[in-house]
C-alpha cells in the first residue's frame, strides 16, 4: 500500500494524498461538511490539479463500493480468519423486537449469549464501540463478535 | 402589546417598505455577483453609495435601525471568523506560518500606514489604514479557491495558513486599534491597550480548556437553543468588551475562538445565514455614510495603494509558497489569491468613523476594497491560465 500523506487545511478540512504505482499523484480532500473532492495532479506542475471531482457523501460511498469495499471490512475478515472459533455477524434489530427503544445494558446480551456488540450501523452512520447506554432503533444493525453458538442465540434474542 | 401597536403605525410602514426594497435590491445584486463569479462586497458597497446622501435614491427614515443592524453585522462577521478555525488549527498555523506571517505584516501594513502619513492624517487614522491594507479577505479567498477548483492544490495550505496567522494578528490588532481610537490621552490609551491585550491573551488561553467545556455544554440541545445561546453570548461578551473600551467586535471574535468541536461546526452552520443578512447591512451602511464626492477623490490614491499593496501580497504569497516547497507557477497562484481585501478592511476602517480623518479613511478604504476585491480574483484566475505549456498543441500532456 502506498504511503498516504495527510495535510490539514485550516477552515476547510483535511487532504490525503499518495502517489500511484504509475507515478500519478492523487488526493482526496475531505471538507468539514463531509463533502469530498477527488483530485489528480498535473505532471508538469505537481502543485496544481488537472482534474477535480466533487463527491457528495452518497457519491463517495458509491465510488468506494465500485473500487472494492473499504479496508475496514477487509480487516474484519482478516481478524475473523485469524482467531479460530471467533465469528463476526451483522444482526438486524427488527421492528417487532422487544429491544427497540431499550439500551444494550437492558438486554444484558453479553451475559446471556457471550457475544459482544462491537458496533451499530444506523442508516449510513456507524457507531463503533457503542456504550452500554446505546438505545436501539428498529432497523439498527448490530455488529457482534462471539462464538457461532453465542451469535445465533443473540440473533434469536434480538428478533423476538 | 403596546410595542406591536406602535409598530403598526405609519412610520413602521415606511421603514418596512424602505428596508424591504433595499433587501430585494441586494438580493438582485447578490445574484448578479454570483453570475459574474465575484464576491458581493463591492456590490453592497456601491448599493450603499446609491442610497446615501447625494446618492441615486437617498433613504432617511431607517438610518437608526440600519445602523444598529450594521453593528450586529460586525459582531457576527467577527464571530464567524473566530468560528472558522479550531484552537488546534490556530496553534499549528502559528508554528507553520510565522515567517510568511511576519513578511505579510511588514509588506502590507507598511504601505497603508505610510500612505496615511503622506495624506497628512493623524497617526491613529494612518494605523487604521495600515490595517485596511494588511488583511486579505478570507471570505473572498475561500470563494476564489473553491470556484477555481484549487482547494486541493499543494500551495493552498500555505495560503490558508497565512489567513490563520492574519486572524491571530487581528485578535491583537483590532483591540489595539480600538484602544487608539477611544484613548484620549497617552496614559488612557496605554491602559486600554493593556486591558485589551490581557483580555485577548486570557481568552485565547482559556479557549483551550474552558471553551471545550462550554462547547460540550452547548452541543446538547436543539439547534434553536444553540443559535440563541451563541447569538446571546456574542452580544453579551461584545457588550462587556465595549464597556471595557475594548471593541465589541473583538469580544465576538473571542466567543468564536472559544467554541470548538461539534458545537463549533453547528454554530458555524446556524450563524452563517444570519451573518450574511446582517453583514450585508453592515457593508451597505458603511458606504451609506460615504459622500460620493469623497469616494471620487479617493479613487486615485486607492489605485496607487492597490498596486503597491497588491504587489505586497504577491510577494507574501510567493514567500509563503516557496517556504512550503512549491514551484514557480504555484507561487504565482498563491500570491494572486491573496490580493483581495474585503470584510475586515471595512471593519477596521469603520472603527475610525468618529475620527477627524474618518470620512476620508472610510472613502479610501471603500475605494481600495472595491479595486482589490474585483482585481484580486481576476488576477488569481489569470495566474492559473498563464502556464507556459498552454501554448503547446493539445495531447502532449498525457504522453
Amino acid at each position: 500500500m502506498p504511503e498516504i500523506a495527510e495535510t490539514a487545511l485550516p477552515g476547510v478540512g483535511v487532504r490525503h494524498e499518495f502517489v500511484t504505482a504509475d507515478g500519478d499523484r492523487v488526493a482526496v480532500l475531505t471538507h468539514r461538511s463531509g463533502r469530498r473532492e477527488l483530485a489528480i495532479y498535473d505532471h508538469d506542475d505537481p502543485d496544481a490539479c488537472t482534474a477535480v471531482l466533487h463527491l457528495g457523501t452518497e457519491d463517495a460511498h458509491a465510488l468506494v463500493e465500485l473500487l472494492g469495499g473499504s479496508h475496514l471490512s477487509e480487516a474484519v475478515v482478516a481478524v475473523q480468519q485469524r482467531i479460530e472459533g471467533l465469528s463476526i455477524e451483522w444482526v438486524t434489530v427488527p421492528k417487532q423486537s422487544r429491544f427497540v427503544g431499550s439500551t444494550i445494558a437492558d438486554g444484558a446480551f453479553r451475559t446471556r449469549t457471550g457475544a459482544s456488540i462491537v458496533a451499530v450501523i444506523r442508516g449510513s452512520t456507524t457507531v463503533p464501540a457503542p456504550g452500554a447506554d446505546y438505545r436501539f432503533d428498529a432497523g439498527d444493525v448490530a455488529v457482534a463478535v462471539g462464538t457461532p453458538d453465542g451469535l445465533s442465540q443473540l440473533r434469536a434474542l434480538l428478533s423476538r | 402589546m403596546t410595542f406591536l401597536a406602535a409598530a403598526g403605525g405609519d412610520h413602521a410602514a415606511t421603514v418596512f417598505i424602505e428596508i424591504g426594497a433595499v433587501a430585494v435590491a441586494l438580493a438582485i445584486l447578490a445574484r448578479l455577483a454570483g453570475r459574474l463569479g465575484i464576491t458581493t462586497i463591492p456590490f453592497y458597497l456601491l448599493a450603499g453609495l446609491a442610497i446615501g446622501k447625494g446618492g441615486l435614491a437617498p433613504l432617511d427614515v431607517s438610518a437608526d435601525f440600519i445602523s444598529l443592524v450594521a453593528e450586529i453585522g460586525v459582531l457576527l462577521l467577527l464571530l464567524t471568523l473566530g468560528l472558522e478555525y479550531s484552537a488546534d488549527e490556530l496553534r499549528k498555523g502559528l508554528r507553520a506560518g510565522f515567517v510568511p506571517g511576519a513578511a505579510d505584516a511588514a509588506l502590507n501594513f507598511t504601505p497603508g500606514f505610510i500612505a496615511g502619513l503622506i495624506l497628512g492624517w493623524h497617526i491613529t487614522a494612518a494605523v487604521l489604514l495600515g490595517g485596511v491594507c494588511w488583511v486579505t479577505s478570507s471570505g473572498i479567498v475561500a470563494k476564489v479557491l473553491a470556484d477555481l477548483g484549487r482547494l486541493a492544490n499543494r500551495e493552498t495550505p500555505a495560503v490558508l495558513n497565512l489567513l490563520v496567522i492574519e486572524d491571530l494578528a487581528m485578535a491583537v490588532f483590532l483591540p489595539v486599534a480600538a484602544a487608539l481610537v477611544t484613548g484620549r490621552d497617552l496614559a488612557a490609551t496605554i491602559g486600554t491597550v493593556a486591558i485589551a491585550v490581557v483580555a485577548v491573551l486570557t481568552i485565547l488561553v482559556a479557549a483551550v480548556g474552558l471553551g471545550a467545556k462550554l462547547s460540550t455544554w452547548l452541543t446538547h440541545g436543539s439547534d434553536e437553543a444553540l443559535l440563541l445561546a451563541v447569538f446571546g453570548l456574542t452580544l453579551l461578551v461584545g457588550g462587556l468588551a465595549q464597556k471595557l473600551h475594548v471593541s465589541a467586535a473583538i469580544g465576538a471574535f473571542l466567543v468564536g475562538l472559544a467554541l470548538s468541536g461539534p458545537a463549533q461546526a453547528r454554530a458555524g452552520a446556524l450563524i452563517g445565514p444570519m451573518r450574511d443578512l446582517f453583514a450585508a447591512v453592515f457593508f451597505l451602511f458603511f458606504s451609506f455614510q460615504i459622500r460620493p464626492h469623497d469616494l471620487i477623490n479617493a479613487l486615485a490614491p486607492a489605485l496607487v495603494l492597490a498596486v503597491v499593496a497588491g504587489a505586497g501580497k504577491l510577494i507574501t504569497g510567493w514567500v509563503a509558497a516557496k517556504h512550503a516547497g512549491i514551484g514557480t507557477a504555484g507561487r504565482w497562484r498563491a500570491g494572486t489569491a491573496l490580493i483581495a481585501r474585503g470584510e475586515f478592511s471595512i471593519v477596521i476602517a469603520s472603527l475610525g468613523a468618529g475620527l477627524h480623518d474618518g470620512p476620508h479613511l472610510g472613502a479610501l478604504a471603500a475605494a481600495f476594497v472595491l479595486v482589490t476585491a474585483i482585481a484580486g480574483p481576476l488576477a488569481a484566475r489569470m495566474a492559473g491560465r498563464a502556464r507556459p505549456r498552454a501554448d503547446l498543441p493539445s495531447g502532449t500532456g498525457s504522453s
